[in-house]
C-alpha cells in the first residue's frame, strides 16, 4: 500500500489535488481511499489531505502517520510545520517552489523534486494571479516524477474535478508534466 | 459502473436507485451533502422525486411521515443536534408504520460545538423503534439505502442506515454503481395497502385507550424481530444479484479466535489489519462487526461468542453511567449464557478522536494480558 499526505493551505485545491490522484489511479483499475483532516476551514490556513492506494481493498480507516511520500503545495509551510513528521525514509517530497531541489538541504534522507506550480497555474488563469490553484499542475508533476500513475489518468481525473476551466487544469497538468524535470536518483 | 465516491453522495445514489419519490431535508448544518446532490438530481430531473426544503429537521421528519403516510418511498437524511430535534416524530414513525428510510450521519453532540464523529446521537435514538444499520464502507452504505427499503416495505417501520462523519461521510473510495435494472428487480415498486386514500377514507392514529395499544406494541415488537431474519434473507439475495452480501453481523478470522474483537463502523474496518498483524505474531483474535444494532442480533450473537475466552467490545459512544451501548447489549445478550465469555467494554474515538490501527491493537493486547475485567469500562488514551 502507498499512503501520500498533501499539504497546503485553504483555497490552493489541495483537498482536490489528493483526490485527483484517487481518480486518476481508480481509473488504473486499483484501489483508493482518500479524505482530508477537517478543522475549520478558512483560506489560507494550512491543510491537510491523505491518499492511500493499494491492489487490494482497503480497510484501514485511521489517518496516516507514516507517509510514504508528500506533496507540499505551498512552500512557505515549510518551517511553518513540520511536514516530514512521520515520513518514511527515501519518500518522494514533491514541493511547488520555483527553487531547485537542492535548495532544500533540509529533506537530506528524502527524495526532493520541484516544480513551479504556482506560475504554471496564474499562466492558464486558474484562481487569481494572488491566489493561485495549483493543484492540477502538481499532480501533472507527481504523475512525471513518482511514475505512480499516468498522465492520462491524471488528465481524465483533473477534467473531471475541475469544477471550472476543466480544459485550462487539463493543460496545466500536462504542461507540469512535460516541463517537470525528474531529479537523478538521490540518496 | 465503477466511480470513486464519497460517503454523503453514497447515500444521496442510494436513494436515487431506490426510486425514492420524496426528499425533506433540512439543507443546513449539521446537515451534508447527501440532499446537496439530491437536489440536484431532482433539479436535473435523473431523479423524479418532489424535494421539499424545510425549516427544521423536525419539519423534515413531520414531512417524511406525511409522504410515507400517502404511499411514497421517501428518504432524508440527518445528523446529531438535527437528530435530536428530531425524535419526538421519530417514534411517531414507528408508531404509525411508516417505512422511512432515513440517513444519518453520526457527529458527537454539541456543546461544545462539533462536527466529527460519534454514535451517540443514533445511539440516543435506539429506544424509538427505527431499526439501524451501523455501515463501514463507502459501498456499504449505498447498498444499505436499498437494503433497507427492502427490509423497511415489508415489516412496516423506519429504517436508519448510519454513518461515521468524516470517516465515511467525507471520505472517497471506490464503489460500485448498480445497474439501475437490476435494482429495480431487486427492489420493486412499493405498494402501501395502508397508504393515505381518498376512496377508502380511514382514520390514523387516533385515540387509543389501554384496550388495544398495547396489542398495538406488541405487534411493532415481533415485526422489529421478523425483520432480523429479513435482513439475513434480503443481505443474501443481495449478493446473489451484485456479488457483495450482507447480513446482520460480518466476521472475521473468528472460527478458531479465542478472543474476540467486537465493534462497529470505521472502527470496525481498521480493526481487520489490525488482527492480521496480531494473528501473524500467533494470536488466535477475530472480529464479529455488527451492522444491525435494532433489532439487536442477540440470538446470533450468543452463537458467535458464547464459549470464547475472552471478548473485548469498542464503542464510539457512551451512555454517561453506564458504559458504549453496544458493550452493555452484547452483555446483557450473552448474560444467561453457560459458557458466557468474560468481557471487555473500551470507549475510543469520542468527538471524531481517531482511533488508528495500533490503538485498536493496545485495546486487544490489553484483553489478552488481563486475566479478568477490572471494572466496567476502559476508556483508551484519555490525557490528563
Amino acid at each position: 500500500m502507498l499512503e501520500i499526505r498533501f499539504h497546503g493551505r485553504g483555497g490552493q485545491g489541495t483537498v482536490v489535488a489528493s483526490k485527483v490522484l484517487a481518480f486518476a489511479v481508480a481509473r488504473e483499475g486499483r484501489f483508493v481511499q482518500t479524505f482530508p483532516e477537517y478543522g475549520v476551514e478558512r483560506r489560507g490556513a494550512p491543510v491537510v489531505a491523505f491518499t492511500r492506494i493499494d491492489d487490494q481493498k482497503i480497510y484501514i480507516r485511521s489517518k496516516i502517520y507514516e507517509p510514504d511520500h508528500l506533496l507540499v503545495l505551498d512552500p512557505t509551510l515549510i518551517g511553518a510545520i513540520d511536514v516530514t513528521e512521520g515520513l518514511k525514509p527515501g519518500g518522494w517530497i514533491i514541493i511547488n517552489s520555483d527553487k531547485p531541489a537542492k535548495d532544500f538541504p533540509q529533506f537530506a534522507g528524502f527524495k526532493v523534486a520541484t516544480v513551479d506550480a504556482t506560475s504554471i497555474a496564474v499562466k492558464h488563469r486558474l484562481g487569481s494571479a494572488a491566489a493561485p490553484i495549483v493543484n492540477s499542475a502538481i499532480m501533472g508533476a507527481f504523475a512525471k516524477i513518482t511514475g505512480f500513475v499516468g498522465i492520462e489518468a491524471v488528465r481524465e481525473a483533473v477534467h473531471e474535478l475541475s469544477p471550472v476551466k476543466k480544459d485550462e487544469n487539463v493543460e496545466a497538468a500536462q504542461e507540469a508534466y512535460d516541463t517537470a524535470e525528474v531529479p537523478k536518483e538521490q540518496s | 459502473m465503477q466511480k470513486v465516491m464519497m460517503g454523503n453522495h453514497a447515500l444521496s445514489w442510494g436513494a436515487k436507485l431506490s426510486r425514492a419519490e420524496v426528499i425533506a431535508a433540512y439543507p443546513i448544518t449539521p446537515q451534508t451533502e447527501v440532499v446537496e446532490l439530491l437536489s440536484n438530481m431532482c433539479a436535473d430531473g435523473s431523479l423524479k422525486a418532489e424535494f421539499i426544503k424545510v425549516e427544521s429537521e423536525h419539519s423534515a421528519m413531520a414531512a417524511s411521515m406525511g409522504a410515507a403516510a400517502a404511499g411514497a418511498r421517501t428518504f432524508t437524511a440527518t445528523s446529531s443536534q438535527g437528530l435530536a430535534l428530531m425524535h419526538e416524530v421519530l417514534h411517531w414513525a414507528t408508531g404509525a408504520r411508516l417505512p422511512i428510510v432515513m440517513g444519518n450521519i453520526n457527529r458527537a453532540m454539541a456543546p461544545p460545538w462539533t462536527i466529527w464523529t460519534e454514535q451517540t446521537d443514533s445511539i440516543a435514538q435506539r429506544d424509538t423503534g427505527w431499526i439501524q444499520i451501523y455501515t463501514s464502507s463507502i459501498q456499504e452504505i449505498m447498498d444499505s439505502v436499498i437494503q433497507a427499503y427492502k427490509v423497511a416495505e415489508q415489516v412496516y417501520l423506519p429504517v436508519m442506515v448510519v454513518l461515521d462523519s468524516f470517516v465515511l461521510s467525507h471520505t472517497n473510495e471506490n464503489c460500485d454503481i448498480p445497474d439501475q435494472d437490476k435494482v429495480d428487480a431487486y427492489l420493486p415498486r412499493f405498494e402501501n395497502a395502508y397508504r393515505l386514500n381518498t376512496d377508502k377514507p380511514a382514520a390514523f392514529g387516533g385515540l387509543t385507550g389501554p384496550d388495544w395499544y398495547y396489542e398495538l406494541r406488541y405487534k411493532i415488537e415481533k415485526d422489529t424481530e421478523r425483520s432480523l431474519d429479513l435482513f439475513e434473507e434480503t443481505g443474501k439475495e443481495f449478493g446473489e444479484m451484485f456479488g457483495r452480501e450482507y447480513g446482520l453481523v460480518e466476521t472475521y478470522k473468528l472460527d478458531d479466535a479465542d478472543t474476540v474483537l467486537v465493534a462497529s463502523a470505521s472502527i470496525a474496518s481498521t480493526a481487520r489489519p489490525a488482527i492480521d498483524q496480531l494473528r501473524e505474531e500467533g494470536h488466535k483474535v477475530g472480529l464479529v462487526r455488527i451492522r444491525v444494532f435494532r433489532p439487536f442480533p442477540s440470538e446470533l450473537l450468543r452463537k458467535l461468542l458464547a464459549g470464547r475466552k475472552k471478548v473485548l467490545v469498542i464503542d464510539r459512544n457512551i451512555s454517561f453511567g453506564m458504559s458504549g451501548a453496544f458493550y452493555a447489549e452484547t452483555k446483557a445478550a450473552l448474560y444467561n449464557e453457560k459458557k458466557a465469555p468474560p468481557m471487555w467494554g473500551y470507549i475510543a474515538g469520542l468527538g471524531g478522536r481517531d482511533v488508528p490501527l495500533n490503538v485498536i491493537r493496545d485495546m486487544i493486547e490489553q484483553t489478552i494480558a488481563e486475566e479478568h475485567p477490572e471494572g466496567d469500562i476502559v476508556w483508551i488514551g484519555v490525557k490528563r
